[in-house]
């Protein structure tokens, strides 16, 4: 926009316009430049993983990290999913995320559709014990969270995780809120006129109208069970019951120094990230927005 | 009954009625039972017992729990190597400075129009994405002797500044405060360019025919506009340097001087099975992030207000 105005004004040129101009022209090289060293510095460390991911291991301990490998080792990729039972792992997040994120938004949407909608006894104080847990971080509580658990009998089931993920996420409580609060009421209060149940008002009205609220909330307990490492690692140590995280923090033992063999691995956890992340870029932008602020 | 008979027959729909205001005056805790029953488990009862434990030297499996009185926070207190690790979280927190102003700077410029805008936002936004495990490899391929730091050192000449930036203890917990600061820049960057995109565009083409530069439009609209999400940035950054646990945890299991706090607890408490004083450990970190807290809901209240 303004380089437009700047550029006609430029037709009537005196020496001080020159050195406007000077300092416009740097100061776009500067931007730029730094642009240009800071998207260096997020992708590098990322890129060379992909050059050790395909060499052979004599390639790569001969090699430095920027050499281009010879002739590409598609074999590391099989190794670190075989070996490293990723297909298991990947089963494992699988069924945590679709059971938990399930959970999440039933509980979500129900507990804000009975906030916002109802007036009843008690309701402050359920208000309070929701915005008191937001802040309390999960990490300190683990260790007395972990009797909890223990004495339900989830240790070592995937049931822990759900029952984590699904019971301590507070915020998604706070988005179906915000979302439940711009539905008119006038919707649900001719509806009951109409004689319909409040779980009928809540499953045929409320919910349908809630689907952004349901994108946002996928996209960000998606990402955060997908990449949590804490709470399969402290409930679910069984070797079948690995997730992605706990299935890749093992390769450090068997795989020691065998780097192509471990990048691979690394590629191979990043790459649906990467995937969804290239559709679906806005829905995460306006998720991470709503969650962090909230 | 008879009553109750008796009013029905005069008003035909009263039972109908009744019911349906029972059901209506239900309702709402039908639909909160689940998600109050989760909360008070997972989240009411584990702080209630912490406290609890944290007076004990339970040690996690025992029956009995012998009551010691504050003997563990006096632990806590008096034992250098329990309390010395929140040292750790200084390099974590000056890197807080470096993050923030870095996500500021590249929100500002990239608000402003620019080619391939939405390339370097995505670039810049990606690894606030990708799976912690997965980053810890990433850097400890980075750093290793010989790796892609040194190689780029000796790129640029500068053989003389090589070292084993992990195993080496004045340098380590800077490369793993660079680590988290690659990592959660992204996130400040775009809740900071959500922001400042947030203001109407109205504003600048006003400023500029005032004759306003980048910089006034910078310090005058742009500053005042994203001040609560900075500081609750700030704050969320502050509360995050506390309990750092999954980078160095993961890259080099808290050796060479990178322990941390929320570290050492999970140690105390299921390698060495000291759940009491554990307990007390993790009430000293609830404590101290809800200090901070309490600190930004006064400095920023207008957050949370919306909630009632």
């Amino acid at each position: 926009m303004s380089d437009m105005t700047l550029s006609t004004k430029e037709l009537t040129e005196s020496s001080g316009d020159r050195r406007l101009k000077l300092m416009k022209r740097s100061a776009t090289l500067g931007k730029y430049g730094s642009l240009v060293v800071m998207c260096t510095i997020c992708v590098l460390p990322l890129l060379v993983l992909g050059a050790a991911s395909l060499k052979s291991a004599p390639e790569f301990q001969a090699d430095g990290p920027f050499d281009i490998p010879d002739s590409p080792q598609w074999s590391n990729f099989q190794v670190a999913f075989n070996d490293g039972r990723m297909a298991t792992a990947f089963v494992n997040t699988t069924i945590i995320l679709i059971v938990s994120l399930a959970g999440t938004i039933l509980i979500g949407s129900m507990a804000a559709y009975a906030i916002d909608r109802f007036n009843f006894r008690g309701r402050r104080l359920v208000l309070s014990l929701f915005l008191l847990a937001t802040l309390v971080p999960g990490v300190t509580t683990q260790v007395a969270t972990f009797q909890v658990v223990n004495s339900l009998g989830l240790f070592n089931t995937r049931w822990s995780a759900i029952a984590l993920y699904t019971g301590t996420d507070i915020v998604s409580i706070y988005i179906f809120l915000q979302f439940v609060r711009a539905i008119p009421k006038s919707l649900d209060e001719a509806a009951f006129l109409d004689g319909a149940t409040h779980l009928k008002i809540y499953r045929k009205i409320i919910f349908p109208l809630l689907r952004p609220a349901v994108a946002t909330v996928s996209i960000i307990k998606g990402v955060q069970i997908y990449n949590d490492f804490y709470i399969p690692f402290l409930y679910m140590p069984g070797r079948e019951l690995g997730t992605i995280s706990t299935a890749l923090f093992r390769f450090k033992g068997p795989f020691g120094t065998q780097w192509e063999i471990i990048s691979a691995g690394v590629l191979i956890t990043i790459l649906p990230t990467l995937l969804l992340f290239l559709f679906l870029q806005r829905y995460f932008y306006n998720g991470m927005t709503a969650g962090a602020t909230k | 009954m008879q009553v109750q008979t008796a009013i029905s027959t005069e008003i035909p729909s009263a039972p109908k009625q009744r019911r349906r205001r029972w059901r209506r005056d239900s309702t709402p805790y039908l639909f909160l039972i689940v998600p109050l029953v989760l909360l008070v488990a997972f989240t009411y009862i584990p702080v209630l017992n912490m406290f609890w434990y944290s007076v004990t030297d339970w040690d996690g499996l025992d029956k009995n729990k012998e009551f010691v009185g504050l003997e563990n926070y006096r632990d806590i207190a008096t034992r250098p190597e329990l309390y010395g690790v929140f040292k750790v979280s200084l390099y974590y927190f000056f890197a807080t400075f470096i993050q923030l102003g870095l996500a500021l700077y590249f929100a500002t410029i990239l608000s402003f129009n620019t080619r391939f805008q939405s390339f370097f936002k995505g670039v810049i936004f990606f690894p606030y994405l990708v799976n912690g495990v997965a980053i810890a490899f990433v850097f400890l391929y980075f750093f290793r002797p010989g790796g892609v730091l040194d190689s780029v050192l000796a790129a640029f000449g500068g053989e003389g500044l090589q070292r084993p930036w992990l195993g080496d203890r004045s340098t380590v917990n800077y490369s793993l405060a660079s680590v988290s600061v690659w990592r959660y820049l992204g996130l400040n960057f775009v809740l900071f360019l959500g922001a400042i995109q947030s203001i109407p565009a109205g504003l600048y083409e006003a400023a500029q025919i005032d004759g306003a530069n980048r910089w006034h439009q910078f310090r005058y609209i742009i500053a005042p506009g994203i001040k609560p999400v900075v500081s609750l940035s700030f704050i969320l950054a502050i509360a995050g340097a506390m309990s750092v646990f999954e980078i160095p945890y993961i890259m080099l299991g808290g050796a060479n001087g990178s322990t941390t706090f929320v570290i050492k607890t999970i140690d105390t408490a299921f390698k060495f099975g000291k759940v009491g004083l554990a307990s007390a450990m993790a009430v000293v970190l609830l404590v101290l992030i809800l200090i901070v807290t309490a600190i930004q809901r006064i400095l920023v209240p207008d957050e949370g207000g919306e909630l009632t």
